[in-house]
């Protein structure tokens, strides 16, 4: 995993990667400290990846694995994909998080416990019956035990923390440690800590005097060797920032709004993970945002689409059971031919399911999960940056073929973070669109009177004079929009609504392929496992195996190019993290050899599995 | 240019539907808000009664065609909006409260309304009615409870207003109910209840009725309390009690039956307040800078 570099200076090895895990209670404050941590790393200039990981109960039995809260990180001087298979350093604060994670690690990796945490009742609660400090089940790693609590409290001492409080800021003091042994600058985390809690001057000083005191630890313990250093990543040119999945997709949406000249909505309830993009877009109301938090799932998409026939940028999002809930206001929209993103943040199911855990299962949902003919399309981000691509993506197709599209995303994009290329406004696409102000049908208006060229009908919204019209859920005339029970004008209406989706085709970017001569092996990806696949290629070939890559965003339709590729090749190897669900649209439409490589356990693919299955194939 | 409700509400101009050809306003008739679509109800239902009453009662309320919304469910009702010549969508069984919602918030300059059925409104879509309410949303809903059959009045406020129709429905359920709506018996089935007013009905006015130490309704001989006991009706009453008492009073449509408005009170709007919020966030902030924003936080050149 590692690889050193060949001028270890001063005590000090230069890396390349690093992974590192901060794993604790619930309670201890590790997403915060992984946070930090990521802030410096990014400040510094490193390329990084993150992958938080959290108990889906808000306070789940203090102690227990149930509990732990992990938070992880991939720094690098080169560009990466992703936040990394396997720690090098796991920093574990009590044994539920040690034994939560200690199967994650390699032989060779460091582990640093908080050995204050590891007596007898925190390790009935892990499960553990005999001490795994003491019993050699830990031989293969260099662990350093550090008595982080007792010495956050003899730090905290001066500041007047009482023993109960002083002892949360034990998580500044891993950051310290961890902080020194990486070569993070310190400033940033003073500066972040002063300006956090100014209002509470002891619980600020009680962390300033558990991070220095961990920093200083590493610095003068014995314990370690050396210190670590990691060199700034060689990126692109640009400015750039720290972006999640969520935040990016909600800033996708804002820039949609702005590009398009329409005032965004969005009817959401609240669902893990997708909770964020309310709450970052209700923080936006100086954009002429409008959230509003409905009574449950099915109001949410049915006040967005509300919304859209008024003519405001109509958004609505949820993870896979409010997809179920609001199937049917879906189907609704495919009907009225109204723009409306649906945006799925996908995780484990079925049913509740892995609330907090990732997963690619809601592909055929989306795909088929509504009664009807009732095609919608389909755009899935790659990255946590590209989800702000990918919303633009949606909406436009939204917009211009008045239909609803769906935006995929998951658990693991929705909470990873990486640095970001912050895009030029100027360079966004332009999403205007043209409401219907005329009668288009002599001195009447039809409201089904399509565009020959998209399909597309027009949109005319109320307080038009003379353009008053009704639609609804029963079927149209063809043009006029009146309610029709005739049979020729079904199955006319069936073919024209499933002929505008697969039009969209023509539009879309053609399928880019990532190549190398003579490779017989294509691996085909789509959604959130962009960047551990594109390392798994990456490693292979390294291993000089002919392999070649690409990844799809559109998955309804498909791009106009796709059979045409996988024709080129002897075997397509598609990795997803359900059953096998982008392998099955795939068999349906091609004629084409599919390999499957599938995973369900709500965590990502390791690069290591991509890189593997590849060899076995191209051996 | 009329005011209503605080907001701008024109009527009907050239191009609005009638077309005159000069662009000065004109005064909408009932016919001006009847679609070109052909009214499908079976012969005698109720429903005609109630689209022929809000055909009569819009041109009254000065309201223009094209910022006037319907939105239904499903059910024998929601086919109203295809009878209006407005704007109007007919949704899925028991949203149209939602759907409303999502209109109503984000276009304040629009008179919205939703047409929907006891079935409707109160079975599968009771949650949203529920929380329609609850949120006060700028519209009027006009729930068609075929029940019990009875008269129509639309009432027209800035929040939800909440209209229970009485319907007959003459196919599967006709007559049912003559006991109330009777020529013969109207007098002593009906109770009339007008704002500061007794509550008081009978051929002679000799029934009436008297809330007891509890606050449950009775109904009582005048003669034998007293016309100063009478309980004086209050739709504007802060607490829901008195309302709900009365929506009580009856068990069945075979026993005397309150009508009118029970309960007309102020309360903040859910629309006004949300877009308020954006005026304010806009008044302080200015319009927001997507590049900022795109910019904000730590950020560093590479």
């Amino acid at each position: 995993m590692t690889t050193e570099s060949a001028a270890p200076a001063r005590g000090r090895e230069y890396l390349d990667r690093v992974v590192i895990r901060f794993a604790g209670d619930s309670g201890d404050g590790m997403q915060l400290t992984g946070d930090r941590f990521t802030e410096v790393s990014a400040a510094f200039g490193n390329d990084l990846a993150t992958m938080p990981d959290y108990p889906a109960e808000i306070r789940a039995p203090a102690g227990t694995v149930a509990g732990v809260s992990a938070f992880q990180v991939h720094i690098s001087d080169h560009d990466i994909s992703t936040p990394g298979d396997s720690p090098n350093v796991l920093v574990a604060m009590n044994p539920a998080a040690l034994k939560a994670c200690v199967r994650d690690l390699m032989p060779g990796a460091a582990i640093i416990v908080n050995v204050d945490a590891f007596e007898t009742r925190n390790l009935d609660k892990a499960g553990y019956a005999v001490n795994p400090l003491e019993d050699g089940s830990l031989d293969a790693f260099t662990v350093y035990e550090v008595p982080m609590t007792s010495m956050t409290l003899e730090a905290a001492k001066e500041t007047g923390a009482k023993p109960r409080d002083a002892e949360r800021s034990k998580n500044f003091f891993a950051l310290g440690v961890v902080s020194w042994m990486y070569s993070r600058p310190i400033e940033p985390v003073l500066d972040w800590i002063n300006e956090r809690f100014a209002k509470k001057e002891v619980v600020r000083d009680a962390n300033l005097a558990a991070f220095k005191a961990g920093f200083n630890f590493g610095e003068t313990a014995e314990l370690f060797q050396h210190a670590f250093e990691i060199a700034p990543a060689v990126l692109p040119k640009g400015r750039y920032r720290n972006i999640t999945g969520n935040v990016a997709l909600s800033y996708g949406m804002l820039a949609a709004s702005r590009q398009s000249g329409l005032d965004l909505f969005l009817g959401s309830y609240p669902i893990t993970p997708a909770s964020d993009i309310l709450h970052e877009l209700s923080k936006h109301k100086s954009f002429g945002v409008r959230t509003m938090q409905a009574e449950d799932e099915i109001s949410g998409v049915g006040a967005a689409l509300g919304a859209a026939f008024a003519g405001q940028l109509a958004l609505t999002t949820t993870s896979g059971p409010g997809i179920d809930l609001k199937s049917e206001t879906i189907g609704l929209a495919v009907s009225l031919e109204l723009p409306l993103v649906i945006v799925d943040i996908q995780r484990g199911g079925p049913s509740t399911g892995l609330p907090t855990k990732t997963e690619q299962a809601d592909l055929l949902h989306v795909m088929f999960g509504r009664h009807g003919e009732a095609p919608v399309p389909i755009v899935a981000a790659k990255s946590p940056g590209h989800c702000f691509d990918a919303a633009l993506e949606a909406v436009r197709i939204a917009l211009k073929y008045r239909t609803p599209v769906f935006l995929l995303s998951d658990g693991y994009l929705a909470n990873a973070a990486e640095p970001w290329r912050i895009p030029d406004v100027a360079d966004l696409p332009d999403l205007r669109v043209e409401f219907a102000t005329e009668r288009n049908h002599g001195e009447e208006f039809w409201p089904y009177l399509r565009d020959p060229e998209t399909l597309a009908r027009p949109w005319a919204v109320p307080g038009t004079p003379g353009l008053m019209h009704r639609i609804g859920g029963i079927e149209k005339e063809d043009g006029t929009g009146n309610i029709s029970y005739d049979p020729e004008n079904h199955e006319k209406m069936v073919r024209l609504r499933a002929a505008k989706v697969a039009g969209i085709a023509k539009d879309i970017p053609l399928l880019d392929v990532d190549k190398v001569d003579g490779s017989r092996l294509l691996v085909l990806g789509w959604g959130g496992t962009w960047g551990v696949i594109h390392a798994g290629v990456y490693r292979a070939r390294a291993r000089n195996r002919r392999v070649d890559f690409a990844h799809l965003i559109h998955l309804n339709p498909f791009p106009a190019n796709l059979g045409e590729i996988l024709a080129g090749y002897d075997k397509v190897l598609v990795p997803e993290l359900n059953l096998g669900q982008l392998s099955k649209l795939l068999r349906m439409d091609f004629d084409v050899d599919v390999v499957g490589l599938n995973k369900i356990k709500g965590i990502h693919f390791r690069a290591a599995e991509i890189e593997a299955c590849i060899m076995e194939l191209t051996d | 240019m009329t005011e209503t409700n605080g907001h701008a509400t024109t009527t009907t101009t050239n191009g609005a539907g009638n077309g005159n050809g000069h662009g000065e306003p004109v005064a909408l008739k009932r016919k001006d808000f009847q679609s070109d679509q052909e009214v499908r109800w079976c012969p005698g239902c109720g429903d005609y009664s109630v689209l022929a009453a809000v055909q009569f009662l819009l041109p009254e309320l000065g309201v223009s065609l094209e910022n006037t919304v319907f939105v239904s469910g499903i059910g024998c009702s929601s086919r109203f909006p295809y009878y209006m010549e407005t704007y109007g969508m007919h949704s899925i069984h028991g949203r149209a409260p939602a759907i409303a919602t999502g209109i109503a918030v984000s276009r304040p300059d629009l008179d919205v309304w939703v047409v929907t059925g006891d079935g409707d409104g109160l079975s599968i879509g009771g949650n949203h009615l529920i929380h329609a309410l609850r949120r006060n949303v700028n519209f009027t809903i006009l729930l068609f409870n075929n029940q019990i059959y009875g008269l129509t009045k639309g009432q027209y406020s800035p929040g939800a207003a909440f209209v229970e129709i009485y319907q007959n429905c003459n196919v599967f359920n006709d007559g049912a109910f003559e006991a109330v709506t009777a020529r013969d018996n109207r007098a002593d089935m009906m109770i009339d209840v007008k704002h500061g007013q007794p509550i008081r009905f009978g051929k002679d006015g000799e029934k009436g009725v008297v809330a007891t130490g509890l606050g449950e309704l009775e109904i009582v001989d005048v003669a034998s309390v007293g016309e100063d006991q009478l309980l004086v009706h209050d739709e504007a009453r802060p607490d829901p009690t008195l309302a709900f008492a009365l929506s009580r009073l009856a068990d069945s449509p075979t026993q005397p039956t309150p009508m009118g408005v029970f309960r007309a009170v102020e309360r903040p709007v859910y629309g006004d307040a949300l877009n308020s919020q954006i005026a304010a966030a806009q008044e302080s902030e200015g319009r927001g800078d997507l590049e900022a924003l795109l910019g904000s936080g730590s950020t560093w050149e590479v």
